[in-house]
């Protein structure tokens, strides 16, 4: 396993955390906290903050106020090794169309420093049902099948902590149920998984919490209220009317 | 891991791609070319060398330029010229599908992605380099093999200064909108002392009168600005890329 395996933490805290881009803000004095083993559903209109939410939580974004702890931590102090603990699945996949699928997954691997990594990427192939096509080219595949490698890329390190922006974006109803299934290993397995989505027909089988941003600003929806669409329209005509 | 292991793993995966698309191998010594061609139809008449004299105000010879030496200065600007060019898309593989993020959130040093990105462009521009210098001597009846060693160590020193500062512009520009149009104008101001030294040290080694010990100098001065262009190219990369 990696070095980076050494540093482990349970929960994700965000306190009062701001990010503006110029005169437009994106976060607006944000806290929340996310905790193992369970799967949160951020939703909100679009420019609503959650990529930059999720861009912060990575630390790909520096927040231009408040703090973002990891087990009560900040990502200063645990440094580099932190982001051996996380794993992104982009809007933009992240992958090397002129590298093939098992090329992309050995690269990342090598980058994160794992060992088995052979094995890994075996599983990796399996699980997103590509090891018959391990060795062409990712521009030859289609959205579906880039999504399914993306995730499995994201998760080959086997990250604490799992952000994902529209996991759903292309993929058939077999692959849906597949990711959601995955979601669902992943969430019992302890992981922290955040979800940025549009989808509420699929996010509504798999999420744990729904969690609203608008203009920058969070709202935590209570569950059990009727299905996900009418409960975050509720929402947003309620809380921001 | 170690950072290092890192670049590598980062510059072998761009010369795998690169040998795959061919896209700035090509584009490169296509203009490369195209470039000292354009100086050679200038310098060269008939198949032979033009001398060049410039005269003063009352006609007289003031200094006498060999077109050898001249060839120094059009291997340099060949060079420079080209390396923008591919500098410029050095990080633009990176924006489709945003794969620099991936590259920012593996748990190594950021300074490792710096690193693996010079290796790769040094790699291409001495490539290319290796295709000019045999022209620049064909044409121009450089004396190329007249210090081999020398000539392609003031070469791999003044590619390294040269692209060192551009990789880090490159990098800072990824997501300008006239990223295209910003970084000769940022690169070569800053890169002057490469080129001058490049084109000095290249110039004691083509002329009518060598001067090794000349190129031997300049050849310094380019390892010292290397230290000092990659040294706060490492030190300014980080930030650089924070969003």
């Amino acid at each position: 396993m990696a070095a980076s395996s050494a540093i482990d933490f349970t929960q994700v805290e965000l306190t009062d955390v701001s990010r503006h881009f110029g005169r437009r803000r994106a976060l607006a004095k944000t806290t929340i906290t996310f905790r193992a083993g369970e799967i949160a559903g951020l939703f909100g209109p679009n420019g609503a903050g959650k990529s930059t939410m999720l861009g912060v939580i990575a630390t790909l974004v520096r927040p231009t106020g408040g703090a973002v702890t990891y087990g009560g931590a900040s990502a200063r102090s645990l440094g580099d090794p932190l982001r051996g603990r996380i794993g992104v699945l982009g809007h933009d996949l992240f992958l090397y169309g002129d590298l093939s699928a098992r090329e992309n997954l050995e690269f990342f691997g090598r980058l994160y420093g794992l060992d088995r990594l052979g094995d890994r990427i075996d599983s990796a192939l399996s699980a997103a049902r590509l090891s018959e096509r391990a060795n062409d080219r990712v521009s030859s595949f289609s959205r579906g099948l880039r999504q399914r490698l993306a995730l499995e890329r994201a998760l080959l390190h086997l990250p604490r902590l799992v952000l994902l922006d529209e996991p759903f974006t292309g993929l058939d109803d077999e692959s849906t149920a597949l990711l959601s299934a995955r979601l669902r290993q992943l969430r019992d397995a302890g992981s922290i998984v955040l979800m940025a989505t549009h989808d509420f027909e699929n996010a509504d089988d798999v999420i744990d919490r729904m969690i609203c941003l608008r203009e920058g600003r969070v709202r935590e929806i209570p569950d059990a209220r009727g299905n996900l669409r009418a409960r975050y329209r509720q929402v947003m005509a309620e809380a921001w009317s | 891991m170690n950072v290092i292991r890192a670049a590598w793993w980062i510059a072998r995966k761009d010369l795998i791609v690169e040998a795959r698309s061919r896209e700035l191998i090509y584009t490169t010594l296509f203009f490369a070319v195209a470039c000292v061609l354009v100086f050679a139809f200038a310098f060269v008449q008939d198949g032979r060398s033009l001398d060049m004299a410039p005269t003063g105000p009352i006609g007289e010879s003031v200094m006498p330029i060999s077109v050898t030496d001249a060839a120094a200065g059009i291997l340099w600007v060949a060079v420079a010229f080209s390396g923008t060019l591919a500098l410029g898309r050095a990080f633009e593989r990176e924006r489709q599908s945003e794969t620099l993020r991936a590259l920012l959130l593996a748990p190594t040093e950021r300074t490792a992605i710096y690193l693996g990105k010079l290796v790769g462009m040094v790699a291409l521009m001495l490539l290319v380099e290796l295709v000019l210098v045999p022209i620049i001597g064909l044409l121009f009846d450089a004396p190329i093999a007249r210090a081999p060693f020398l000539l392609a160590a003031l070469l791999i020193a003044g590619t390294l200064g040269f692209a060192a500062v551009g990789t880090l512009f490159a990098a800072m520009l990824v997501r300008a909108h006239s990223r295209d149009v910003l970084l000769p104008v940022l690169l070569y101001p800053i890169t002057v002392p490469v080129i001058i030294a490049g084109v000095r040290g290249t110039a004691a080694i083509f002329g009518a009168e060598p001067n090794l010990d000349a190129a031997a100098s300049w050849m310094s001065i380019l390892i010292f600005f290397d230290a000092v262009f990659i040294t706060l190219a490492l030190w300014t990369f980080a930030p650089v890329m924070s969003e």
